[in-house]
């Protein structure tokens, strides 16, 4: 499965649309991505699934990232696929932590790929960011009452020690 | 020709050396024609009816006929379903008859691990299932969380549900499940007194000691 070979044209072409709207292009491992303004990732979208030069109709997968050292610190991840051409396509949006509980917010792209409801509910569900327009914005895996985003990379891990004989000396009374 | 061999072998009118099963049958017949009495009929008697208390004969058939419930988690269920296959062939021990509604189960296995968001579901099927109940917790996951030690996972079944044996491994084989199950026949037949309630500090949660308290208050 190839990605698209020149994203530096596709980057100009989108920007002559909308400009300003790719703000970066980067190649990893021969997997091309566009790094899009959180603010205008729709316009970008639109423009690649309708777009002269686009035709990415198909998204393969939404997801996001936390990237909790660096700074801004989340990151959702659109995986695009051109099916007449066989030809993926990243897209990666930064969003900074506002702080104070409050959550990270970016367009919900429901409208132009109807598959990505349940997709951005688990994004939302895992690591808290808002996807504003979404029809139906819930927890979709853990439990509704559920406190936290536990995918975070500052979310407590969980779990219990388990008491072994090498280990009992570590938890005093734990016989108790 | 075959049969003829056979027939050669142990001839049908004349059993071989166990003439006291010979009179015990003739005297099995003389009694189902009623022409027994006396003497001959108090040793028959005595010899065919054996006597016992009317608790343990109820614990006998209960432990005999453990029916579990039709009800898998994870990959432990594999190693369950296959306790019930013809190789291993839990119908020995009458606990092959997995039933589809927990409320003809008498026993749950909890076969896998418990998310966070299962355990009030498991909660709910423990709770339909009528007394006299039992809990298997099979495998490493649903004992103590196991490799998901995680935010995810329930940390141990017997946190929100009384277990009445763990079975370590994972997953276990089928003969640990069958080891599970005699251990839990020897516990209905000998200790019954060991249950949950006593562990777990219950008492006054009985169906008809519940029953009688709504007696009383109405």
């Amino acid at each position: 499965m190839s990605y698209a070979a020149d994203p530096e044209a596709i980057a100009r072409e989108l920007n002559g649309a909308h400009p300003g709207a790719v703000l970066e292009t980067s190649r990893h491992r021969g997997q091309a991505a566009l790094l899009v303004d959180p603010e205008r990732v729709l316009e970008a979208l639109g423009w690649l699934r309708e777009g002269p030069g686009g035709g990415y109709a198909f998204l393969a997968s939404l997801h996001a990232a936390d990237y909790l050292p660096a700074e801004p610190r989340f990151g959702v991840h659109y995986e695009l696929l051109c099916m007449e051409r066989v030809e993926r396509l990243r897209v990666k949006a930064l969003l900074a932590n506002p702080g104070d509980g409050d959550l990270p917010v970016i367009d919900s792209c429901v409208s132009l790929f109807p598959t990505a409801e349940f997709q951005e509910r688990e994004a939302y569900d895992f690591f808290g960011i808002e996807f504003r327009g979404h029809p139906d914005l819930r927890r979709i895996l853990m439990p509704e009452d559920y406190e936290g985003w536990p995918q975070r990379r500052d979310f407590p891990l969980g779990g219990e020690p388990v008491i072994f004989t090498h280990n009992e000396h570590t938890t005093p009374n734990w016989y108790d | 020709m075959r049969r003829e061999k056979l027939r050669r072998a142990a001839p049908l009118d004349e059993p071989a050396a166990t003439g006291d099963l010979k009179i015990r049958q003739q005297r099995a017949r003389a009694l189902l024609r009623g022409e027994l009495e006396g003497e001959e009929l108090e040793r028959h008697v005595r010899e065919s009816v054996i006597t016992t208390s009317f608790d343990a004969a109820v614990r006998w058939a209960r432990s005999n006929a453990i029916w579990p419930a039709t009800f898998g988690l994870a990959c432990c269920a594999i190693e369950m379903m296959s306790m019930v296959s013809a190789r291993y062939d839990a119908a020995r021990y009458g606990a092959e008859v997995f039933r589809a509604s927990p409320r003809q189960a008498d026993l749950l296995i909890l076969s896998g691990r418990v998310s966070i968001k299962m355990a009030p579901v498991v909660r709910r099927i423990y709770d339909q299932m009528l007394e006299p109940k039992w809990v298997i917790s099979m495998g490493a996951c649903s004992s103590s969380g196991g490799m998901f030690a995680n935010y995810a996972v329930v940390q141990g079944a017997d946190k929100f549900m009384p277990v009445d044996v763990h079975v370590p491994g994972c997953p276990p084989r089928p003969e640990a499940l069958m080891h599970a199950l005699l251990k839990l026949q020897r516990k209905v037949q000998e200790r019954p007194d060991l249950g949950w309630r006593a562990r777990y500090g219950a008492a006054g949660t009985e169906e008809p000691a519940r029953l009688a308290r709504e007696q009383e208050r109405a």
